[in-house]
């Protein structure tokens, strides 16, 4: 089975800042990292080829990633994680695209790949959207189960999984090719390997563009996507209040005059 | 796409030059000179000048008549007959919008047997209630909700379209708007219409909260948003079911599903849930041992509230993943959040500091959870919150 894990690169902090004078995001700095979401789906991804493999399915995973071509030293650490290969989908003409023109060329390249099984994270921890993952479904006419927390059983035609709602969770079976959005409960990522590090090192990494994706090019980046960004800034910051001291007996008692204040007890 | 500098406003203060991210810009003697092939378009010198010397000018235009939309919509998200807790806020929202555009107010449901439930939201400050009722359309599936909802879209053009940004809300509104082409904000957190443009502004936190975005959708319709819970103030139904009640003919060709819901297990862990909770009491490792939630869950029935946890604490065992409150689990915005033994990374802060009070218990004064308490208290929470929990049953 043909299975592809869309990841991103972001900042390691979201403590990011504003810079006053300039009203644009401090980036100076800034490392970045493998959105840790995706480092869940891309464990799946590596888990579900094994797991195929014990029927004697044969499996391989295919990261892919939209971005600058500094996304490379991300895709180079997915193989260091147990993907097989690595695609980028780098392009001027993506620049600047909200989540419509990213699952638009992410659905592109999952398309020439012909992947059978996407995983994403559930969602990306600076945009924290939550829509790339879905929006794929639609460009590329995939079957989409969201919140997935554990697969009960897979083949090539179908999965039944777990998603994780507010309220429990849901079973359902899903057709393939599909793509599955991930939460944090679903494993717990493995570390890099020796032999993993050395492919990653030699590992030559495609790059797409879209052009070559056979893209319309007014539906990509800045130009196709339909939300713009107004303004950034700082949110009002929450200032740390009064702060008490002393024996369990006094704290107990000032603390549930403060709630008396706000709920019934 | 293009970008330039204008030669005539650029006075030569670099200012641009220091908020490029990836180096594109350069003086060239006293003039702003753009790399064009290191640029991203990405706006951070546009924003940086003071001179308005630098402009990007994408040529974009609406694709049809924009003024044909009209009217607002909120999606009545529903399970077993009974609406999901966002929707009368959605509501509330969406009337003073209504107001301020002029327009109608109608609230969309999608399920089965959906009779009784539209005479319910009738009653509120509404001026239509659609229902789309079909046996196919009783729990959201990803396909037939988002052809439905895109159909109707197609069919009565809405300006606006509002849902709660609960996990059904974020998957369901991502593929309609998608398949409409049009944007679509996550998560909003403020909805304004522009007095000069009559434009939806739509705010919304960004990087776990440490920024704030504002985000126009200008060139398609409808303007989508999926809308964080506890944000926006709820109303409250009417004696009286004033609003127009419209049953639309489903369309048996827009049901068929690749997925297929075997089975709902509820989470009975817990007595509320700690997105929908008022009051929620969470722990970190402070706690010392799993044992220790069960002092935490008293409390917390005491004050009528829900058990949340940190990342430390769901990554021990001690709690499961469904109850981690922060940037890896969820994001909740209470009226009250008593954080017990919990220090306060950053990833934590993430998931709690829009609740509108907060209480800290920690035995380190200098814990980062107290620059964001209204009110800490220095002490171990294990002596106090026992001690908590006998004074609150004393006084009963």
């Amino acid at each position: 089975m043909k299975i592809v894990v869309c990841i991103k690169q972001v900042p390691q902090t979201t403590n990011v800042k504003i810079d006053p004078v300039t009203n644009t995001l401090v980036r100076q700095g800034v490392e970045s990292q493998i959105n840790p979401f995706d480092l869940y789906a891309l464990e799946e991804a590596v888990r579900v080829k094994e797991r195929l493999a014990e029927t004697g399915i044969e499996s391989s995973v295919t990261v892919l990633s939209m971005g600058p071509p500094q996304v490379d030293e991300a895709l180079r650490e997915a193989i260091t994680l147990g993907a097989d290969d690595a695609v980028l989908l780098s392009d001027r003409a993506f620049a600047g695209a909200d989540t419509w023109a990213t699952s638009y060329a992410l659905a592109a390249g999952i398309t020439k790949l012909e992947a059978e099984l996407v995983f994403c994270g559930m969602q990306a921890i600076d945009g924290d959207t939550a829509q790339t993952g879905p929006g794929i479904t639609v460009h590329a006419e995939y079957a989409l189960a969201t919140y997935v927390s554990k697969i009960d059983e897979i083949d090539v035609k179908r999965a039944r999984v777990h998603r994780l709602l507010e309220d429990g969770y849901e079973v359902c079976e899903v057709q393939m090719p599909a793509v599955f959005t991930v939460v944090k409960e679903i494993n717990e990522p493995r570390t890099p390997s020796l032999r993993g590090k050395m492919k990653a090192k030699n590992a030559k990494i495609e790059v797409w563009t879209a052009e070559s994706l056979g893209l319309d090019p007014d539906k990509c980046g800045l130009k196709g996507s339909p939300t713009q960004v107004m303004k950034i800034f700082s949110p009002e910051h929450r200032a740390g209040g009064e702060k008490w001291d002393g024996d369990a007996t006094d704290l107990a008692a000032k603390m549930l005059d403060i709630l008396r204040e706000r709920v019934t007890v | 796409m293009s970008i330039r500098v204008i030669s005539d406003k650029c006075v030569g203060c670099k200012a641009c030059v220091r908020a490029c991210p990836t180096a594109a810009v350069s003086m060239e003697g006293k003039l702003a000179t753009i790399a064009v092939e290191k640029c991203t378009y990405c706006g951070s010198c546009v924003s940086a000048c003071k001179f308005k010397a630098i402009v990007i000018e994408i040529e974009k235009q609406a694709r049809e008549d924009l003024s044909q939309y009209k009217g607002i919509w909120v999606f009545g998200e529903q399970a077993e007959g009974k609406v999901a807790g966002v929707v009368p806020e959605l509501i509330g929202a969406g009337r003073k919008l209504a107001d301020q555009r002029g327009c109608e107010l109608a609230v969309v449901v999608l399920g089965h047997d959906l009779d009784k439930l539209g005479d319910e939201l009738a009653k509120y400050p509404i001026d239509k209630v659609y229902l789309y009722d079909h046996p196919k359309l009783e729990r959201y599936r990803p396909e037939p909700y988002g052809r439905v909802l895109a159909q109707m879209i197609r069919t009565y053009k809405p300006e606006i379209v509002l849902a709660g940004a609960t996990t059904t809300g974020r998957s369901f509104l991502s593929r309609v708007a998608t398949e409409v082409y049009t944007g679509l904000t996550a998560d909003c957190t403020g909805l304004e219409i522009g007095a000069d443009d009559g434009l939806l502004y739509q705010t919304r936190p960004a990087f776990g909260g440490n920024i704030m975005a504002t985000i126009l959708c200008p060139y398609t319709r409808p303007q989508m948003a999926t809308v964080r819970h506890k944000v926006m103030q709820a109303v409250d139904p009417g004696e009286v079911a004033n609003a127009e009640i419209i049953k639309v003919t489903p369309v048996e060709q827009l049901m068929s599903s690749k997925v297929d819901i075997i089975e709902f297990i509820a989470d009975l862990t817990s007595k509320v849930n700690i997105v929908d909770a008022d009051i929620i009491v969470s722990g970190g490792r402070g706690m010392g041992k799993p044992e220790n939630f069960a002092i935490l869950e008293e409390l917390a029935d005491l004050l009528g509230g829900a058990v949340g946890a940190s990342r430390a604490a769901v990554d021990s065992g001690w709690m499961p993943y469904p109850h981690q409150v922060g940037q890896t689990g969820k994001t909740v915005c209470p009226k009250l959040y008593i954080a017990c033994g919990i220090s306060g990374a950053v990833q934590h802060l993430a998931g709690m500091q829009s609740s509108d009070c907060i209480i800290a218990i920690n035995r380190d004064p200098h814990a980062p959870i107290f620059d964001v308490a209204d009110f800490g208290f220095v002490g171990d929470v294990l002596e106090v919150v026992p001690e908590l929990i006998k004074q609150i049953k004393a006084k009963k």
